[in-house]
């Protein structure tokens, strides 16, 4: 990514809990005027990295940036210019949720009037339930408000939309772009995959507290598998000769292989050698490609979320 | 009874979770009425300082509002049934109250109700397993208490009146909390509505057995009070105390077969749209979160040093002329009343450092409930967050032990009508007050290096407590005794004041909290 300086920077980011290791020299950029995931099985340490950034866990290692400062040694003036959503919103049992909106707003030095009415309206919430009697979602909505209606210059939003619906996630949707066109940012821990697609300029997975990959959803396609499958007009040979071929089944003058997407275009060229009568080629689905990632190849640790 | 299926399955769940909390109340309401026979028995050497001790007790109004109508007081008996039953009325009342409002309101707020019931489980059922266990809990209480009372050797007639009432008025208030229970939606709505009707029952007995004016009999305190245990029993009002329990249960089950499960008869209330002005800052915040508790315990301890406070002159009649008890009481002091205030004092000081302890722990409670990570992830320090919260503990606390200090003068001037004794008595809780600030010191201390241990807190109270009561009879070595701050402390009126050890015991205190402090800086929030 070129352009400004990143608004979050960690590079080499330890945190250990006593015996576990949470983060293991754990990277991440964020740049100015993106929206970036944040990717990763339960336990992998996104929530621990997001405390991090926000001050309220001290990293044992590495470095940490976050909008040019030091998390931890200037958290309160730093957070004057970030909103942030847990995944997990606990609400003051008496207060209305209205109430909790503006404390949270006043504490962050101000909040924006008409986008806190236009946002209320729109995720249709009820300011004055108490929050013991709102429901997951409407907990989750009560911290978006909040969030999204103050003046800041990045949002950390952790799974902030596991308890809304569709339309409501609609609606968390524009608002991001409508935040995002401004030129700024926002970290997005998230497991809905469609919303990541849409939303995300870039992505790092994260595995047992450890970058495993960052780019564009592009960037990452290519890294993967594109599935195909073909009717030739004469038997295939020397197929497995191809770099990068996986899962090689031919029937005659049928085949069907899985390929690096790399090496796409040489197998094409390859299977044209042989007169192609039909030919379909899937690329990875975004679950496939999470999955991947997701998967058992890295060395198991422990489970260490917070 | 498709209605009930499953009550069984529920009901023997409900007794697993409930068995500690039972066991608890037991011992506590059980000790409650025995530890009156066995403090009374031997008090006095001879009746005849029995039946003085008895006719001064009889002429006090504070004594009869605070107790009970005065009956056959010259008998252990009738000082067990005098001194244990407005008290123990109110504990199974709110025995009662928490189990019914655990089983049903608090189920179906956490959505746990909706759960059960998707389950083959009756529509009564869960309610119904509520009432068998809280009937259940009363039945062992009732029983015990009749039990131990029989074991010391009282008359077995008035036994068994106090136990086997103490059970129907356990059960009236089992219909009343299950009546509120259909009401509100909340679970605190439903604990005060029936914290009323127990103070209302309470307070109808008071007024009505001073003035003698039969407005305790609007009371199911009253009704178990007028068992007469021990003067003459009557059975009678037990009938009253059933009614009534029947006659409720009765309408809760019509106002449960009419409402939607997880709502009340009542709409909850909405709350305000916008943010007052009191809630500008995290400290609006903090006294928001702190208030309810803080007025509770004010009012408390404003009462129990007032009701100290009545006793007045009267002492030296009171606890007779057993030797032992005096020089207990008087703690060295050549005046038995003025030392008797000094462990007054003490005591007081002690209750409010429970306020102290609980309030202390407020801000740990709010990280780990996970509400202070929204408050932080904002422009407010987390130093500012912890202070503004360790703040109100520390104002909150001398609230509560000066609300003790002035009923405990107020009480004794209205008693004795010396008005110039006023500050005297007044200091007897605030000389010992320094020692709750160690409390509040200990808390903090803990929030901010173990965060996770920091309820250990009230095992420095209690520590306190036991030295108090058991250090000097158990022969505590030295050391031992003087680890408690309160040991260090001038038990006024019995001791003058002495403003040394008091600034060295606040001293310690703001240390305590200022290492605290610097933990809490340094160390992860969770």
């Amino acid at each position: 990514m070129t352009g400004m300086s990143d608004v979050i920077e960690i590079s080499g980011l330890v945190k250990k809990f006593g015996a576990t290791t949470a983060l293991d020299h754990l990277d991440l950029s964020v740049a100015t005027g993106e929206v970036h995931g944040f990717l990763g099985p339960n336990g992998a340490g996104k929530s621990t990295t997001i405390r991090v950034l926000l001050g309220l866990l001290r990293p044992d290692e590495g470095t940490t940036r976050l909008l040019g400062g030091d998390p931890w040694r200037d958290a309160a003036q730093l957070h004057r210019r970030l909103a942030y959503v847990p995944g997990d919103v606990n609400l003051w049992p008496n207060l209305s949720g209205g109430e909790v909106i503006d404390l949270l707003g006043r504490l962050r030095g101000g909040l924006d009037e008409k986008r806190r009415a236009d946002l209320l309206d729109r995720f249709e919430l009820d300011p004055t339930k108490k929050g013991r009697t709102y429901s997951k979602g409407n907990r989750q909505k009560v911290a978006l408000v909040a969030a999204l209606s103050s003046d800041v210059e990045l949002l950390v939003l952790d799974e902030p939309t596991s308890g809304l619906d569709p339309i409501m996630e609609s609606v968390f949707q524009s608002c991001i772009d409508e935040f995002r066109t401004d030129g700024r940012s926002v970290l997005l821990s998230s497991h809905i995959l469609a919303e990541v697609e849409r939303l995300c300029d870039r992505v790092s997975i994260i595995r047992s507290g450890r970058t495993v990959e960052t780019g564009t959803l592009a960037d990452l396609r290519h890294l993967t598998r594109t599935a195909v499958s073909a009717q030739l007009a004469s038997d295939p040979i020397g197929l497995d000769q191809l770099t990068g071929l996986h899962g090689l089944v031919v029937e005659g003058k049928r085949v069907e292989f899985e390929i690096d997407t790399a090496q796409l275009g040489a197998a094409v060229a390859r299977l044209g050698d042989f007169g192609i009568l039909t030919l379909t080629s899937q690329p990875p689905t975004l679950e496939e490609l999470f999955l991947r990632h997701y998967g058992d190849e890295v060395e198991p640790q422990p489970e260490a979320e917070r | 009874m498709r209605a009930v299926t499953g009550a069984g399955i529920l009901f023997r769940t409900f007794v697993r979770r409930d068995l500690l909390a039972i066991f608890w109340w037991t011992i506590g309401i059980t000790i409650l009425y025995w530890s009156q026979a066995v403090s009374v028995d031997g008090l006095y050497s001879t009746q005849a300082e029995f039946d003085k001790a008895a006719a001064s007790m009889e002429n006090n109004a504070a004594f009869i509002a605070m107790a009970g109508p005065a009956r056959a007081l010259n008998t252990v008996g009738g000082q067990v049934a005098w001194q244990a039953t407005a008290f123990g009325a109110v504990m199974v009342g709110l025995m009662s109250m928490f189990l019914v409002g655990r089983h049903t309101r608090v189920e179906e707020e956490t959505g746990r109700d909706e759960l059960v019931r998707s389950g083959a489980i009756g529509r009564h059922a869960p309610m119904t397993a509520a009432l068998m266990v809280t009937a259940l809990a009363n039945a062992v209480v009732g029983l015990a208490v009749s039990a131990s009372l029989l074991a010391y050797g009282l008359p077995a007639a008035g036994s068994w009146a106090l136990g086997i009432g103490l059970i129907l008025t356990g059960l009236c208030f089992t219909g009343i909390s299950l009546v509120a229970a259909q009401l509100t939606q909340g679970a605190r709505a439903m604990y005060g509505i029936v914290g009323a009707a127990l103070g209302a029952a309470y307070g109808l007995r008071a007024i009505g057995d001073v003035g003698d004016n039969g407005l305790s009999w609007l009371s199911p305190i009253g009704w178990y009070q007028g068992l007469r245990a021990y003067a003459d029993e009557r059975w009678w009002p037990l009938v009253l105390l059933l009614g009534v329990a029947l006659v409720t249960l009765a309408a809760a089950y019509a106002v449960f077969g009419r409402r939607d499960i997880g709502s009340g008869v009542w709409a909850a209330r909405p709350g305000p749209a916008r943010a007052g002005a009191g809630l500008h800052s995290d400290l609006g915040l903090a006294w928001r979160l702190h208030r309810g508790s803080l007025i509770g315990w004010t009012l408390g301890l404003f009462v129990t040093g007032l009701a100290y406070g009545t006793m007045g002159n009267d002492i030296g009649d009171l606890i007779g002329d057993s030797e032992a008890t005096r020089e207990v009481l008087a703690a060295g002091s050549a005046d038995l009343v003025d030392g008797f205030y000094g462990a007054a004092g003490l005591m007081l000081a002690l209750l409010a450092g429970g306020y102290a302890v609980s309030a202390s722990l407020r801000a740990r409670g709010e990280e780990d409930s996970g509400r202070v990570e929204p408050l932080l992830s904002t422009a407010l320090p987390r130093v500012r967050w912890f202070l503004g919260h360790t703040l109100i503990a520390v104002l909150g606390s001398v609230a509560v032990l000066l609300a003790s200090a002035v009923g405990l003068g107020t009480g004794y001037a209205m008693t004795t009508g010396e008005w110039d004794s006023f500050g005297r008595l007044m200091m007897a809780p605030v000389s010992a007050g320094a020692g709750v600030m160690v409390l509040v010191g200990l808390a903090v201390l803990l929030t901010g290096f173990v965060p996770r241990l920091a309820s250990a807190a009230w095992l420095g109270l209690a520590f306190c407590v036991v030295v108090m009561m058991f250090g000097p009879l158990l022969k505590f070595p030295d050391w031992l005794i003087d680890v408690s701050p309160f040991s260090h402390l001038a038990l006024v009126p019995a001791e003058s004041f002495a403003a040394g050890p008091y600034l060295v015991v606040l001293a310690v205190s703001v240390a305590l909290g200022a290492v605290g402090v610097l933990g809490l800086r340094r160390r992860d929030m969770h």
